[in-house]
């Protein structure tokens, strides 16, 4: 790490490098090697272990490939293990929360950084402090809520708890966005004679899809990766979200069937890691970006 | 035009839903916490009013003493991890992968994005030692370092250090690209200047690189020790808070009492401590940072 900022001016394209300077790369390809196992072996060991039948774990080396490619333990995970019920109640409370907080957020910002009135500061204010708060500070309050309106074991109480947590982050963002917005656009568009409704819809909106998308991959981490919230609110097994399944389902079983449990998790870890693969430079600047601001 | 962008109807509906919702769901829940900390009972056995006695008990409870050591030592160790390796990281992408790191970093990143349910319970299989050995006690077995074969999460300081190794693990690829973009935004002019008065390697990074980045580092710590205090997925997944409560920070000491003791009172006096740990030290963390 001493040399960290040797620029060698023998790295012209077309030039060999001399010897000495590849070697001197070993090492730093050692450390890339090192980074790259650290990070994704223990990935690809999940995977694969996802295969492996009883036998191979009782008697098999533990980092040995599988025998063959059963998906036995997946269709185990699935059925018996009840991931495909998780798994749609997941979709069924994140969907709606997504496009929620999208709705309302994009809104709001809209309201509270285009728009021109006297209290929109305190309130921007009043939505940033909603980043700062822990989400156990309200959550007995809201189990007294949602008890009392008989929300409590619905659906509802998800949607509406991860659409307030992700409003904060939401608005903020895309107040940023609006910020950098051109207004000559907008008073263009005014002077032709749009009224605000068709400002919104017409010409601001599709201008910020591409940070409207961003902001929802942001929040569909959160609300899919979520625990707490499903556990407190959900106490009825078939309205597990998959993260509460997955943990309910590990302490039964797990201790006894490592392949179910690992082709569960690797279920579990699925989407978001297609999700990702898809489109993991937007979802990279998307959190690290909320993390700067967060 | 002044008009059009005055309209109060229009203001009303674009943020008028968010904002009942958060006051509703959000706002008043906090008022509401505060309330509760002044009372004992739960929805269903009701409250009734006890003064401060909930906080007077609080600092004699040792148990809260120690779910709040354990979050301030675990918040503080994590965090130092998380920002150090990511330095780290960023370092080695922007100063010798340079253009071609998208992969190392995208590959790097991934673990950020998966559940910690899910990563807890692969890390659960690393560790185990029953009913057959995970990778790690495979791993000491084979080269024949049998002495160290262990129940590293059944015993509160080897469990504290899998937490820790696996918060880490998780989350420093966000720092690194938080941290590889801060390193993108020096002008290549300064550090170029730098190198011509002789400053190179080491010398570069500790008194040009590190002190311009200091705002960024200063952010990931913040956003860091924000997250790491409020821990409650990965120690819940890993170990339940126990073995007894070695393992037990505090939301889970909060969650813990408050449901299944059914103290709401106690349980929002913990809370509010909680929230208050965290504003502080973002604070402090942002007072210092202005001195400097």
């Amino acid at each position: 790490m001493t040399r960290i900022a040797a620029a060698p001016p023998s790295t012209r394209p077309g030039r060999p490098r001399p010897f000495a300077e590849r070697l001197q790369s070993i090492p730093l390809l050692l450390i890339i090697a090192l980074v790259l196992i650290v990070t994704v072996y223990p990935l690809v060991w999940m995977l694969l272990s996802s295969f492996k039948t009883a036998d191979e774990f009782s008697s098999g080396v533990i980092w040995a490939l599988p025998k063959s490619f059963s998906f036995d333990n997946f269709v185990r995970a699935w059925t018996v293990g009840k991931m495909n019920l998780y798994f749609l109640n997941s979709l069924l409370s994140v969907i709606p929360s997504l496009a929620l907080v999208i709705l309302l957020g994009v809104g709001a910002a809209f309201g509270l950084e285009i728009m021109r009135w006297r209290l929109k500061t305190s309130v921007s204010l009043l939505f940033l402090l909603g980043i700062m708060i822990p989400i156990q500070m309200v959550l007995l309050p809201l189990f007294t809520m949602y008890f009392k309106a008989h929300l409590l074991d619905t659906r509802w109480a998800l949607i509406l708890t991860y659409t307030v947590f992700g409003l904060p982050t939401t608005i903020f963002f895309l107040t940023g966005y609006f910020k950098n917005f051109a207004r000559e656009i907008i008073e263009a568009a005014i002077v032709d004679g749009a009224n605000i409704y068709q400002v919104f819809w017409k010409v601001v909106l599709p201008m910020v899809m591409n940070s409207v998308v961003t902001v929802a991959l942001v929040q569909f981490f959160f609300m899919w990766n979520d625990l707490l919230v499903s556990l407190t609110f959900i106490n009825n097994p078939d309205l597990r979200t998959i993260q509460a399944g997955l943990l309910n389902f590990a302490g039964q079983y797990g201790q006894r069937e490592w392949g179910p449990t690992f082709a569960s998790v690797t279920l579990a870890v699925a989407p978001t890691v297609i999700v990702y693969l898809l489109l993991n430079q937007k979802i990279m600047k998307g959190l690290a970006a909320g993390a700067v601001k967060g | 035009m002044e008009r059009t962008l005055r309209d109060w109807r229009a203001i009303t509906i674009f943020v008028g839903p968010a904002l009942l919702l958060f006051i509703v769901i959000l706002v008043i829940p906090i008022v509401w916490s505060l309330g509760y900390t002044l009372t004992e009972g739960s929805v269903i056995a009701g409250f009734h009013f006890v003064g401060l006695s909930n906080y007077a008990r609080l600092f004699q409870d040792s148990a809260f003493w120690s779910a709040l050591w354990f979050s301030v030592k675990y918040a503080a160790l994590v965090s130092a991890g998380q920002v150090f390796f990511g330095l780290m990281l960023a370092l080695l992408y922007s100063f010798y992968l340079k253009r071609s790191s998208v992969l190392v970093r995208t590959l790097v990143f991934l673990p950020v994005v998966l559940p910690t349910v899910a990563v807890a319970q692969l890390f659960v299989k690393l560790f185990a030692i029953t009913p057959q050995y995970g990778f790690l006690n495979s791993f000491l077995h084979a080269v024949h370092l049998d002495a160290l074969v262990q129940p590293w999460l059944g015993q509160g300081g080897s469990a504290f250090w899998v937490i820790v190794l696996m918060d880490v693990w998780k989350a420093m690829g966000l720092y690194a690209v938080l941290l590889y973009t801060g390193l993108m935004d020096i002008p290549e002019d300064t550090l170029e200047a730098a190198r011509l008065d002789g400053a190179h390697g080491w010398k570069l990074t500790q008194f040009i690189i590190l002190p311009l980045l200091t705002p960024v580092i200063v952010t990931s710590l913040i956003f860091s020790l924000n997250g790491t205090l409020k821990v409650f997925d990965s120690v819940l997944a890993l170990t339940g808070g126990g073995p007894g409560t070695s393992t037990t920070p505090l939301t889970l000491y909060m969650y813990k009492t408050s449901f299944s003791y059914s103290q709401y009172g106690y349980g929002s006096t913990i809370a509010v401590a909680l929230t208050l740990l965290c504003l502080i030290v973002s604070l402090i963390i942002i007072r210092r940072s202005r001195e400097d």
